[in-house]
């Protein structure tokens, strides 16, 4: 047993915190501020070849593995929480349905272009009906000769806009929910694709997120990502390792909070109420952190890793969410203060709390696994 | 990173728990009722090697890794939180000799607790100095090559079966808590007098004593490290023993949760299994969630121990905080999952609930463990 980063994900981890420190973190509350793309940190982050940490490197990829990832996104999360989910969401849900469902072809084509971060990935399953439900989807796709036409709307894209290439799951056939729905890999500037509402947000509003609108979408048998009916379990697989990503990055956020509100009592001095809550907050972030590296090292090491991934997602956004409130409550009048990275902090991490997949589908997912007789 | 124990450890953990299921589940809710303390389970331990699981082989033992000692912790207490303590108090007694002694004494000392012919017993803790462990009035005078020790201990467990004693004592009360100093007694030449044994809420079969030291006298030669250096031992030894505590919390909560589990799959309501509720899943899932944080954050700590680690004191305290916290929410959690049948002595999540209640006192309080924890990360 050992419980360290091993030599190489510690240094991966100072390199990824300088890198997001020096360029990052600068632009966070400016693109907070203003609703903007984090147009410098996001190209910080592909020059230094961190847009492709999962892929391998005959891809062009840094080869790295799900560990590696967690660390990426919970430095990245620590200077810009934005930054964290836009590359989060290219990284993991993004790009690896193509690393893992896609064939020699698809991954020659598209895989060098998201490492190196030409191309921007992103996921779209969700439906205005079909939410944590998400086998309820309608978007059609029927076969049409060489290839298919997609028609319908998806919602809450994250990377909406700037993304090169979606992963877009739709229905094929006419079997009843999970088994009639495919993944097909659409290209940004596809015909007939759109960009519909992008949602203004409580947090997070570096990362654009909104509607991507699909009316006949042509789409040939080539971009199909694994067999006809096979996109479901490619969508739960690629969630599964999403949840470390998003781990991740409320740890970081969960992190930057506490060391924020430690400065504060440094400077002016702490009384035993704050010393008592500062303690609780940074036990609960330990827990979490090793929540979510059993689950990457799991994954890692190619063994089942749904619960813990789900624990780990579970318990560090609900200890993002406590921790960001309480580091508030600790900076005072200050902390609510608008642009003050504590209110920040507060409005980012409460999307970690709904997006992947909402806490109560964790619980579901825990339970379910659970109750599997073992 | 590695989490997971070696192939040793897990024969270890296997030889255990096959224990623990044939012997000593049978006899949990027997000794929570009696209120006696297992000295059969004490033997079983013993002829198994278990009680030589704190030591190094060289002194006697098979091991002396944390990690391997709250794995044994765990396992106990998912059964029975005071047969566990038989472990977990063999390593508290001893880490002060292990931590503190020199060669001559742990060659001495160790082998025979580590055979299990003899436990070991701390004794920090005094009525009227118990957070402020600084505080304590016991004194140790020296005479010639022996020192007298006068004063009262309270909260000692084991304090009534141990052979060996490791007692904290002032030797120069005008230096405060340098003023403390370290001494191992043993009971054939060093005899301490059982004042009281406590009812107490949970691990009633764990005895708790307070102990009267009159005169007893004890060679120079048991001292521990130098005059004065006491304080700073004890506070070592607890930076050792907290894990342990975690890994009794966190066996108590597995035990509460696997019983749980069980019963609602069973148990029907409305025409279905309470399980399928979302209510109740929705509990199972936080559960099992809160117990793999704890687990986590012991064994972390217990790799520190191993590794000697700069931020034991801080990691260490987080992991009792964090697993006995847990513990006493998932065990009340369990009683409610069973209803008025987890409120009843028939089923065992009550005894569990109540054994829970302790992992946040002993060891440090955990107000304490937040004080520790704050200001590490303040300094």
């Amino acid at each position: 047993m050992d419980l360290e980063l091993a030599p190489e994900h510690a240094s991966l981890r100072a390199a990824v915190r300088e890198l997001a420190q020096a360029s990052v973190q600068p632009f966070a509350a400016e693109v907070d501020r203003e609703h903007r793309f984090p147009e410098e940190s996001v190209r910080a982050v592909a020059e230094a070849g961190l847009m492709g940490v999962l892929i391998p490197r005959e891809y062009g990829g840094a080869g790295l593995d799900a560990l590696a990832f967690a660390v990426c996104i919970e430095e990245l999360a620590q200077a810009c929480a934005s930054t964290a989910v836009i590359v989060d969401v290219h990284t993991s849900v993004g790009t690896e349905p193509i690393l893992l469902f896609g064939d020699e072809e698809q991954k020659r084509r598209w895989l060098p272009r998201l490492a190196s971060g030409e191309l921007l990935g992103a996921f779209a399953l969700t439906e205005p009906a079909s939410g944590s439900d998400a086998a309820a989807l309608q978007t059609s796709a029927p076969r049409n000769g060489a290839g298919y036409v997609l028609n319908g709307t998806k919602v809450f894209i994250t990377n909406i806009g700037r993304a090169g290439l979606y992963v877009v799951f739709a229905r094929t056939g006419n079997e009843d929910r999970a088994a009639g729905v495919t993944a097909f890999l659409v290209p940004g500037d596809a015909p007939g694709l759109r960009v519909g509402q992008v949602f203004d947000k409580m947090g997070l509003h570096g990362s654009p997120t909104g509607e991507l609108v699909l009316e006949d979408v042509n789409v040939p048998v080539a971009n199909r990502l694994g067999a006809e009916g096979a996109g479901f379990p490619i969508a739960m697989r690629a969630l599964d390792s999403g949840r470390i990503g998003i781990s991740g990055q409320a740890l970081g956020i969960a992190q930057v909070a506490i060391d924020e509100a430690r400065e504060l009592m440094r400077e002016r001095g702490h009384d035993q109420g704050d010393d008592f809550t500062l303690a609780d907050l940074s036990t609960r972030v330990e827990s979490a952190r090793l929540l979510a590296y059993h689950a990457a090292w799991l994954c890692s090491r190619g063994r089942p890793f749904t619960r813990e991934a789900s624990m780990a997602k579970l318990h560090s956004t609900d200890t993002a969410m406590q921790v960001a409130l309480d580091a508030l409550q600790i900076a005072g009048d200050e902390g609510a203060r608008q642009g003050s990275p504590f209110e920040r902090h507060v409005r980012d991490a409460k999307a970690l709390q709904i997006y992947e997949g909402s806490n109560q589908v964790q619980r579901v997912v825990i339970a379910r696994e659970l109750l599997k007789t073992r | 990173m590695d989490f997971e124990f070696s192939p040793e450890q897990v024969a270890i953990r296997d030889t255990i728990r096959e224990l623990v299921q044939d012997r000593v589940a049978p006899r949990a809710a027997e000794i929570d009722q009696t209120g006696e303390y297992p000295k059969d389970i004490e033997k079983l331990f013993a002829d198994n090697g278990i009680l030589g699981i704190p030591f190094p082989e060289e002194y006697g033992g098979i091991s002396g890794s944390s990690v391997t000692i709250c794995m044994g912790i765990e396992e106990i207490a998912k059964a029975c939180a005071s047969s566990s303590l038989i472990l977990a108090v063999q390593a508290l007694g001893s880490y002060p000799i292990l931590v503190a002694g020199s060669e001559e004494q742990k060659k001495r000392l160790c082998p025979p607790l580590a055979a299990g012919e003899r436990v070991a017993a701390y004794a920090l803790s005094e009525p009227g100095s118990g957070s402020d462990a600084a505080a304590m009035t016991t004194r140790a005078k020296k005479h010639g090559d022996e020192y007298v020790l006068n004063g009262t201990k309270q909260f000692i467990t084991h304090g009534s079966v141990a052979g060996t004693l490791v007692v904290f004592a002032q030797t120069d009360p005008s230096a405060g808590s340098r003023g403390i100093s370290a001494f191992v007694l043993e009971r054939e030449s060093s005899p301490w007098k059982v004042e009281k044994l406590e009812h107490k809420l949970g691990i009633r079969g764990s005895p708790t004593a307070q102990i009267v030291l009159e005169d007893v006298k004890v060679p120079a030669s048991n001292r521990l490290g130098d005059e004065g250096a006491g304080f700073k031992i004890a506070l070592a030894v607890l930076d050792r023993s907290r894990p342990g505590i975690g890994a009794q919390a966190l066996g108590i909560a597995e035990g509460a949760f696997a019983y749980a589990l069980n019963y609602v799959k069973e148990r029907h309501q409305f025409g279905q299994p309470i399980a399928s509720f979302q209510g109740i899943q929705f509990m199972l899932a936080d559960i099992a969630t809160q117990i793999e944080a704890a687990r986590h954050l012991v064994f972390r700590a217990a790799t520190k121990v191993d590794s000697k680690a700069q931020d034991l004191t801080k990691v260490a305290a987080m992991a009792k905080l964090f697993a006995s916290d847990m513990a006493m929410r998932v065990t009340t959690d369990c009683v409610q999952l069973l209803g008025g049948y987890g409120y009843i002595s028939d089923y065992p999540v009550e005894r569990m609930m109540r054994d829970a209640k302790i992992t946040q006192i002993y060891e440090g309080t955990n107000q304490i463990q937040r004080v520790v924890i704050a200001r590490a990360l303040l300094r």
